[in-house]
């Protein structure tokens, strides 16, 4: 068996790996806004408290696994693998080192998209199906932020598209091989970044799940596995964004070469993975109709005139 | 437009900076049992009993640590021996009710109850937390250590008239009419 595209061992290989950075992610993240918080977080099970992802496992699979006798049972027990479906789907046309990855689509930044908007249906069937209060807002919140934060995720990524030539995100890297898109790109980062968090819904936009207004949103009659489903499924929505971030504007696998190219995807999705976290720790939430306003006034205009001039800049650059 | 800019990117990069520069702040966690923590002298935990210089029980059995008491986990029953000592019978405090308030300390007129520094005092059977006089009682003066209750006050004892306490003058023979 060999290595390569769409090899059983490639797809085993990716999908175990996501999975395992995902659970990873929880420990990493305490450990992180310990740091950032002058605490330790959690450090008593196992080196470094490794182990924690492990015990916070077992907690959550022995935990009683409860459907409200008021739930619609069967959309209440259908939401929540959604989220992880999609978002796992999604994975499969990250290109993440060169013969490493499950298709190269031509439709990859399409698919990506679709998947993201699939994605809202977990979150809305969750919090319809709930039959709660703070469920049901949760859930209006993030149907309606999703929603209007895919627009200008879809255009901020246009321009990107243009410059490559390309929906395959494989062609985009190689694209990027004599400069990385972020510097053309950059207003299209920015917005792609801001989209991507509110997407994921993390928490400078976790509107959805705004503990302090709504108890938590969309999951608040979930308990068990799957929350711990919709839970998963959040970190990793931030790792998809984070490689979809390395993918579109930090070249990728590309690097100045002293390592291999899977290690560079990695510590670039690191970095950025880091950075999700960091805007946990420092950026208060947002009122919800300044995220509406922010979004329409502001970043979806902005996004509209990326793209026009990233268009004018090509059609100048052949000289029409 | 530049106005808004600057509002939304850079105070965020500021706060994003100025929070990732926590990183290479000092921690303020004690690892609590691994570091024990130097506790101050005056900290309220768990409570004890002392004994005067002589190494007799303090207590003299006078209830005001019970009545000032707010939740009422104090309860004693009072003796008197054959020296005219009084003392307490049982000395009782639910460690489940106490909520280390001090005000059986201040109340005590003889030293006797006092607040130590100590405050691992968990227990996995809820009877466990009530302290009987054995448990409470130390074999030291605790924070007073040359207060001697029986020898400054005026009761009389075994060994120790009217009179003869410390700083304490004679008795006046209350019908003599001599100056």
């Amino acid at each position: 068996m060999r290595f390569e595209v769409g090899s059983a061992l490639s797809i085993g290989a990716i999908l175990f790996t996501v999975i395992i950075v995902a659970a990873m992610l929880i420990w990493v993240e305490r450990r992180l806004l310990g740091l950032w918080q002058e605490r330790l977080g959690p450090n008593r099970v196992g080196p470094f408290g490794l182990l924690q992802v492990v015990a916070d496992m077992i907690k959550i699979f022995t935990k009683e696994d409860w459907v409200p006798p008021f739930a619609d049972k069967f959309s209440f027990i259908l939401a929540p693998p959604i989220i992880m479906v999609v978002i796992l789907l999604s994975f499969s046309v990250i290109p993440f080192a060169p013969g490493v990855g499950v298709i190269d689509s031509d439709i990859g930044v399409l698919f990506v998209l679709a998947m993201a908007s699939l994605g809202a249906y977990s979150v809305m069937l969750g919090g319809l199906s709930s039959n709660n209060k703070y469920a049901l807002l949760g859930s209006l919140r993030a149907a309606a932020q999703m929603v209007s934060y895919e627009v200008f995720m879809g255009i901020s990524l246009l321009g990107v598209v243009a410059l490559a030539g390309s929906f395959n995100l494989r062609e985009i890297v190689l694209a990027q091989s004599d400069g990385w898109f972020i510097i053309p790109q950059f207003v299209g980062f920015v917005i792609f970044l801001i989209a991507g968090i509110a997407e994921s819904h993390r928490l400078p936009f976790d509107i959805p799940e705004a503990e302090q207004e709504i108890v938590a949103g969309y999951h608040t009659e979930y308990s068990g596995m799957k929350f711990g489903m919709f839970f998963v499924g959040e970190y990793l929505g931030v790792v998809l964004v984070s490689s979809l971030l390395v993918v579109l504007f930090f070249g990728g696998w590309l690097g100045p070469g002293f390592f291999p190219p899977i290690v560079w995807f990695v510590l670039k999705t690191a970095f950025f993975i880091a950075l999700f976290i960091l805007l946990r720790a420092a950026i208060p939430r947002p009122r919800y109709d300044q995220l509406m306003n922010y979004g329409w006034l502001f970043l979806l205009p902005l996004s509209l005139l990326n793209l026009v001039l990233t268009g004018a800049y090509i059609l100048w650059q052949e000289g029409i | 437009m530049l106005r808004l800019i600057k509002d939304t990117l850079g105070s965020q990069c500021v706060t994003l900076w100025r929070v990732f520069m926590h990183a290479f702040a000092k921690t303020d966690t004690v690892e609590y049992p691994d570091v024990q923590p130097q506790m101050a002298a005056r900290w309220r935990g768990r409570i004890i009993l002392s004994r005067d210089p002589d190494g007799e029980e303090r207590c003299v059995a006078c209830n005001l640590c019970a009545v000032a008491c707010p939740v009422d986990c104090i309860a004693l029953q009072k003796a008197e021996d054959e020296e005219g000592r009084w003392y307490p019978e049982f000395f009782r405090i639910n460690f489940s009710r106490c909520i280390m308030c001090g005000f059986c300390e201040e109340a005590c007129p003889t030293n006797a109850i006092q607040l130590t520094p100590d405050f691992e005092m968990a227990e996995y059977v809820r009877q466990d937390m009530v302290w009987e006089k054995e448990d409470l009682l130390i074999n030291g003066t605790g924070k007073y250590h040359d207060y001697n209750f029986y020898r400054i006050a005026g009761k009389k004892i075994a060994g120790k008239d009217k009179g003869e306490a410390r700083n304490e003058d004679a008795p006046v023979n209350l019908r003599s009419l001599l100056p």
